[in-house]
């Protein structure tokens, strides 16, 4: 059975500036990939990249394969056919990515009514479920509000209600708890956990917070400017890092992080 | 200065210092060289020759010779103004985001109303009931066009003012007129050129304007003076008002594209985002980047209220 | 909710009671004689009295103040000196000309730069995208009046387009009439349409490179369809603000553009008037046009409370 996700020697530079050198690595349907890398690392344009949104100024290369299909070079109308609808991203700051003039409902209905074709109302029905899927308090009166009635955790949850509306096969999670309290970071988390392992959702969970990773993914790769620098089961990494850089992240990690009955483990 | 190398790399900048060397080098000209009086009557309507460069007007009037004796007029307005903007602006827009509260909320909201009024028209009626003389102009668009950059810079100064190490310098005694010459001032002070040069264009064309219409002073030739005795003349003598014309819309341009490729210099990426994430999260699209500072397109009122940043 | 508007309401009448101060403090702030320089240096003795009794010059400044407020609050906006007729009076056949040469300028100008300025944002790299904003450039910088000295030269004659003037029955001469609008309505909304190009584009370019335009697109919304669906209510937003502001510019435009049109409106009331020394007019004529303009400001936030929902729950 072909990969879900593969991606062969990707490469993104803007000018002569190479960003992201060669990235290579696969995930399996309904399996998790941890991205771990400091800011500057590429992560988010290898995440975007996939997803066919890269700034007009880049330049990317290689080979990018979802489904068997290639992506790369796809005309952009073809791609928003597979973005919300296979493909899924969710971003990573909340204040901004919602639409502050729209109704959360019936952002989170668009898709839908994109993709599948769902009149208004039924749409909104589903926008409604979809929001009580996520925990939003008091679902019906909950998408009616605006973003900026909402809180920045709960403006998260509803972009993940967004992502997940269609069932895609594969979500692209980008640091989608790091704009939050670090309150809300474990409920969102788990919920994100949650959602992918109902529809067995593959999922891309990029980061910079190496603690986060073995609560979410089953498989790791971890990037230093551009490329990769280790890849590996998560634990695995974790526990016996070989490369110098994953190293000096666990030690760094390590001397900030709660002990250890603190965490939450979310993987069921 | 590495600003007019840095300006010189957007198209923008580079025709727009072309456009004022242009400029300068013809009110240079005026003062070396006029081929005859501006004023001196002669024959009438002739075309483009040796003699006449441009040509001569309604009352025979060299054109070449009005066109360069009225850069001076223009040169004088625009670096007036903009002068005089610079500094109200400046003042204002840092007393009013350095006086506490209620003192600060009312300068501000009397800036806002000043900004409401219809300046122009203020200007004009100043100009013409007491002696339209340039230096009456150039306080009317200065204090006008300041006032508006009073506004902006407001905001500015109160976002520098809020950092951290602000805070920090404040909480060790530095005083707050050092803060201002020492971080403020420099901070603002691209904004500042930058508007400044645009508010140079604009009174530019006021003062045409105004000219235009007769109510300046007579006793200097200027562009719109010029123009003005052309107009009613236009539909059987079109050809007479090119050159002036094209001298009034270089310099203007010139002016215009100068702060563009300014802005595009030091201020390129900040506003409209960067790389990947988007850009800064602003509250709305707010202050798109040629919010330019004029009674003509002032930064808009109520986006500040949005922004939160005063009110 | 709508404490908002409320408060707006407030600061709209302190905005006209600082504004009638000012202008009011303007006109005083000439040094010399105003009376004058009103009735000029070659005038008996007994005349710069006469000025001085019915302009009330020789009162305190604060009695002058507040005889004039007295008068506008009852309107009165001043009087010619010369001919007795107030400003109110001739408003009515003035505005016939200005209100409609106003209103249609500023919606040709929309209905061009709207459009224009979305694609030249969105064609931002290209050759056209790039054009456009290049021709917004220049129309910035050419003035009105060049502006109609050129479409006079080029249009005037054709079409039985007059190259000034206005019938003199007004609007009884409908055809005579519209036909004398057109050339100036160009005029003045090439000015307009110039900066309101410009500022489209630019709020536009704003509004696509927010957060929110790049998650429609993860959705699925192709460019256009995220442009229309989120981003124009969005870009509308400064826009509206502009067009409000560009209002306060535009009588200026109708000075110029009366005068060289030879149209009988507010404009050029004005222009005589400040050329007869009239001031009592002159000021109360100010004074109605710096109304106006705060009141359309007002209107304006009206406009911004019903587009955005954050005004509306007071949040920032």
């Amino acid at each position: 059975m072909t990969a879900l996700l593969e991606v062969k020697d990707l490469t993104v530079r803007f000018g002569d500036h190479v960003v992201v050198d060669e990235v290579s690595f696969t995930v399996e349907r309904g399996g998790r990939l941890g991205v771990i890398g400091e800011s500057g690392s590429g992560k988010t344009l290898t995440a975007l990249s996939i997803i066919g949104l890269v700034p007009d100024s880049a330049l990317v290369s290689g080979s990018v394969q979802f489904d068997g299909q290639q992506l790369l070079g796809r005309r952009d109308g073809d791609l928003s056919q597979l973005r919300g609808e296979q493909i899924a991203m969710v971003f990573q700051n909340p204040q901004t990515a919602l639409n502050p003039l729209m109704r959360v409902g019936k952002q989170v209905a668009e898709p839908l009514r994109r993709h599948h074709g769902l009149s208004k109302v039924a749409a909104a029905d589903a926008a409604v479920a979809l929001c009580e899927r996520v925990g939003l308090p008091d679902p019906s009166r909950s998408v009616r509000a605006y973003p900026h009635q909402l809180s920045g955790g709960q403006r998260q949850r509803v972009g993940i209600a967004m992502a997940l509306a269609c069932r895609p096969a594969l979500l692209i999670a980008d640091e989608p708890t790091t704009a939050l309290d670090v309150t809300v970071q474990a409920g969102v988390l788990r919920l994100l956990a949650e959602l992918v392992a109902e529809e067995d959702t593959a999922l891309l969970f990029i980061t910079h917070d190496i603690a986060l990773v073995p609560l979410v993914a089953d498989d790791v790769l971890v990037m230093r400017r551009g490329s990769i620098v280790e890849a590996g089961a998560a634990e695995a990494v974790i526990e016996a890092p070989s490369h110098p850089y994953t190293i000096e992240l666990l030690a760094a990690a390590r001397k900030t992080a709660l002990p250890p009955d603190d965490h939450v483990k979310v993987l069921s | 200065m590495s600003w007019v190398r840095a300006t010189a790399r957007s198209w923008s900048g580079r025709v727009g210092l072309v456009l004022m060397a242009v400029f300068l080098m013809t009110v240079v000209m005026s003062y070396i060289w006029v081929p005859y009086d501006p004023r001196r009557v002669g024959e009438r309507w002739l075309g483009m020759s040796v003699d006449h460069w441009f040509g001569t007007d309604a009352a025979g009037k060299d054109l070449f010779s009005q066109v360069l004796v009225g850069a001076r007029v223009s040169l004088f307005v625009a670096v007036a103004s903009a002068l005089i903007a610079g500094v109200v602006g400046v003042t204002l827009g840092v007393i009013s985001a350095i006086t506490p509260r209620v003192l600060g909320e009312s300068l501000a909201y009397f800036i806002d109303v000043l900004i409401a009024l219809p300046t122009l028209v203020l200007a004009l009626v100043l100009v013409g009931l007491f002696k339209g003389s340039l230096v009456t102009v150039s306080l009317a668009i200065g204090v006008s066009s300041g006032v508006v950059l009073a506004r902006i810079l407001r905001a500015e100064v109160a976002g520098v003012l809020a950092r951290d190490y602000i805070l920090a310098a404040h909480a060790s005694g530095t005083s707050t007129w050092r803060t201002v010459r020492r971080h403020v001032l420099p901070n603002i002070a691209p904004i500042v050129i930058v508007q400044v040069s645009l508010i140079a264009a604009l009174a530019i064309l006021a003062e045409a304007a105004l000219s235009f219409l007769g109510v300046m002073s007579r006793s200097r030739p200027s562009w719109g003076q010029t123009l003005g005795e052309l107009q009613p003349h236009v539909t059987l003598h079109p050809g007479a008002i090119v050159f002036p014309a094209l001298f009034l819309v270089a310099a203007t341009l010139g002016f215009n594209l100068l702060g563009d490729g300014l802005r595009d210099a030091t201020d390129p990426r900040l506003r409209s985002g960067g790389r990947g994430a988007g850009g800064q999260p602003t509250a709305t699209g707010v202050l798109p980047d040629t919010a330019v500072v004029s009674p003509l397109v002032a930064a808009p009122p109520t986006t500040t209220t949005i922004a939160g940043t005063d009110r | 909710m709508a404490w908002f508007l409320v408060r707006r309401l407030g600061l709209l009448v302190l905005a006209l009671f600082v504004a009638s101060v000012i202008v009011f403090a303007l006109l005083r702030l000439v040094p010399g004689d105003l009376a004058v320089v009103i009735a000029g240096t070659e005038v008996t003795p007994e005349r710069l009295a006469t000025i001085r009794a019915e302009l009330g010059l020789d009162r305190p400044l604060l009695a002058q103040y507040f005889d004039w407020m007295g008068g506008v609050l009852t309107g009165d906006f001043g009087r010619s000196a010369l001919t007795g007729s107030t400003v109110t009076s001739q408003l009515g056949e003035k505005l016939a000309v200005t209100a409609p040469l106003v209103i249609s300028s500023t919606i040709v100008a929309l209905a061009f730069a709207v459009p224009l300025g979305v694609y030249a944002a969105m064609r931002r790299n290209k050759a056209d995208g790039v054009g456009l904003s290049a021709i917004g450039q220049l129309g910035i910088a050419v003035p009105q009046f060049l502006v109609a000295m050129i479409l006079i030269a080029l249009l005037a004659g054709s079409w039985g387009l007059p190259s000034q003037g206005f019938p003199r029955q007004g609007w009884d001469e409908f055809g005579r009439a519209t036909r004398s609008l057109v050339l100036p309505t160009l005029t003045l909304a090439a000015a307009q349409g110039a900066i309101l190009l410009r500022f489209v584009r630019s709020s536009t370019l704003d509004v696509l490179n927010q957060d929110y335009m790049r998650t429609a697109r993860a959705k699925g919304l192709t460019r256009v369809e995220a442009l229309f669906a989120h981003g124009l209510r969005n870009a509308s937003i400064p826009v509206v603000s502009v067009v409000g502001v560009q209002l306060a510019s535009l009588f200026a435009g109708i000075v110029v553009i009366e005068s060289v049109f030879n149209l009988p409106g507010v404009g050029q009331m004005l222009l005589r008037d400040i050329g007869n020394r009239d001031f009592d007019k002159v000021q109360g004529t100010v004074l109605l046009i710096s109304v106006v303009v705060l009141v359309i400001g007002f209107l304006v936030d009206v406009a911004q409370f019903l587009i955005d929902p954050r005004l509306r729950d007071g949040a920032r």
